[in-house]
């Protein structure tokens, strides 16, 4: 059944080959005489519009925005775009000299920064050196984007709009291989664990049958917890295999919950990009499936000790809930995150919309006071829900292991 | 204007639910205070999933209605 299993597997990903990215037919600079203006884009004048900048917010970036004491810092991060028939291009993304809107005041090779990410510029006759574009138009919901250079438009992309922006995922000509902010992120996370374990890990070596000290100390209250409470009971007798990965799993997920909370490194939204957690769910499906015994296929497919009409209906039901599961999985651990930073860029917004973006102080003053303490609260409450949807992913996952190596009683 | 209300929908769900939770956990911890981590520990448990198929909903509303 496994031998099944990845055979299937392979042809559906040689299949998926059929999505890669088309090159956008039309080729025209547009010229509107009428509207070709630069608009002065400016997220927070009046009036204020919350949820476009909190999905801003929560979106992966091409420039890593640190603050310091009320300064902002754009570090600019590689850029690897690959576009079919013309090759790879590295550069910085510095080169796009990034304002404070995260707009890029130069264009390169055809590729413009707009709100902090790398978008290409669709229409032809646009020059590909390193040049200084006027600016944006407005962004609207109903057109395009369009780059303003020496009094002409030239269109840049457009993202998809199933998805409201909010998955990062686009359909463009080009292939991003960027060293974003949630690459980088990801990067330190996965450093720092390994540190961290590999000196517990020694730790536990060195210290045989001593106490422990230290981080050891520290880490081993999860480890236990991990060891009794998710895998033991829940996947039986063979846990000890599976150990590793349900621990990599809790702890990874929990470190990127964690390190989207804190706001000075450019708020990192990892598990809020549901591109991350999809990985982690197909890690999920993937191991499950591969050590399923043939009690687990037998169930799925055929369920006995049911009368046989009941097996033709039920059968469908488990097919598909072999791939809902990890499917919730995914979406869980999205939603959680992601409604927790909406909420609290909601809560900063706030401010703006009492203090009538910077018109009213009098009300810009009490918004703080109630954004403040809103914001404190959504914090505290974001924190148990880093933890709990950690120990949730890591214990479903742990379930659906046990229930595909569970032997017949 | 329908995802939002389809998603004020969904939070009434997720109220219930976890009113219903939280309702028998406390009831279950006045019947035997001295578990009463235990009961905590599930009760937050069966909260997060509860929630979490409440803001599957709220992130499906993101997607249709932008």
């Amino acid at each position: 059944m496994r031998i099944v299993f990845l055979v299937l597997l392979y042809f559906f990903g040689t299949s998926l080959s059929g999505f890669s990215q088309d090159n956008q037919g039309e080729n025209e600079a547009l010229q509107h005489a009428e509207d070709c203006s630069v608009e002065h884009h400016d997220i927070n004048a009046p009036p204020y519009n919350p949820g476009k900048v909190a999905v801003h917010h929560i979106k992966d970036q091409n420039i890593l925005t640190l603050s310091f004491f009320l300064k902002e810092f754009h570090v600019p991060l590689p850029c690897l775009l690959y576009v079919p028939g013309q090759g790879l291009f590295t550069f910085s993304s510095g080169k796009f000299h990034p304002n404070e809107h995260g707009d890029g005041d130069y264009a390169y090779r055809g590729f413009v920064l707009r709100e902090g990410a790398v978008k290409r510029v669709k229409a032809s006759g646009f020059p590909s050196e390193l040049i200084e574009i006027d600016g944006f138009m407005e962004d609207k919901e109903e057109r395009p984007d369009f780059v303003v250079y020496q009094g002409n438009c030239y269109e840049i992309e457009g993202k998809t709009t199933w998805d409201a922006g909010v998955v990062g995922v686009e359909i463009t000509s080009f292939y991003d291989f960027s060293i974003t902010k949630n690459v980088l992120t990801l990067l330190l996370v996965a450093l720092l664990f390994g540190w961290v374990f590999f000196r517990v890990a020694r730790a536990y070596k060195k210290r045989d049958k001593q106490a422990p000290k230290g981080l050891q100390n520290f880490m081993e209250p999860f480890f236990i917890f991990i060891r009794d409470e998710v895998a033991r009971p829940v996947i039986g007798p063979r846990y000890e295999t599976f150990m590793p990965f349900i621990m990599s799993l809790f702890f990874f997920v929990l470190g990127l919950n964690l390190i989207g909370q804190i706001p000075f490194l450019g708020n990192p939204n990892l598990t809020g990009n549901i591109t991350v957690t999809g990985v982690l769910a197909i890690f999920t499906f993937l191991v499950t499936n591969l050590v399923g015994n043939k009690n687990y296929w037998q169930h799925i497919f055929w369920m006995p000790g049911i009368p046989w009409p009941i097996k033709l209906i039920l059968t469908p039901i488990e097919f598909l809930g072999l791939f809902i599961k990890p499917f919730t999985l995914m979406i869980r651990l999205f939603a959680n995150i992601s409604a927790g930073h909406i909420a609290m860029m909601s809560f900063v917004g706030l401010i703006f919309i009492f203090g009538q973006s910077g018109q009213s102080i009098g009300g810009g003053i009490g918004g703080v006071v109630i954004s403040t303490l809103l914001t404190l609260f959504m914090s505290c409450i974001e924190l148990l829900v880093a933890f709990i949807q950690a120990f949730i992913f890591a214990i479903l996952s742990a379930s659906y292991i046990g229930l595909a190596i569970e032997e017949h009683h | 204007m329908y995802a939002a209300v389809g998603s004020g929908l969904a939070v009434i769900g997720a109220g219930i639910g976890i009113g219903f939770i939280g309702g028998k956990a406390v009831e279950a911890i006045a019947r035997q205070p001295e578990v009463s981590g235990d009961i905590r520990a599930n009760m937050l448990i069966m909260a997060a999933l509860v929630e979490g198929v409440a803001l599957m909903t709220i992130a499906f509303s993101f997607f249709v209605g932008g």
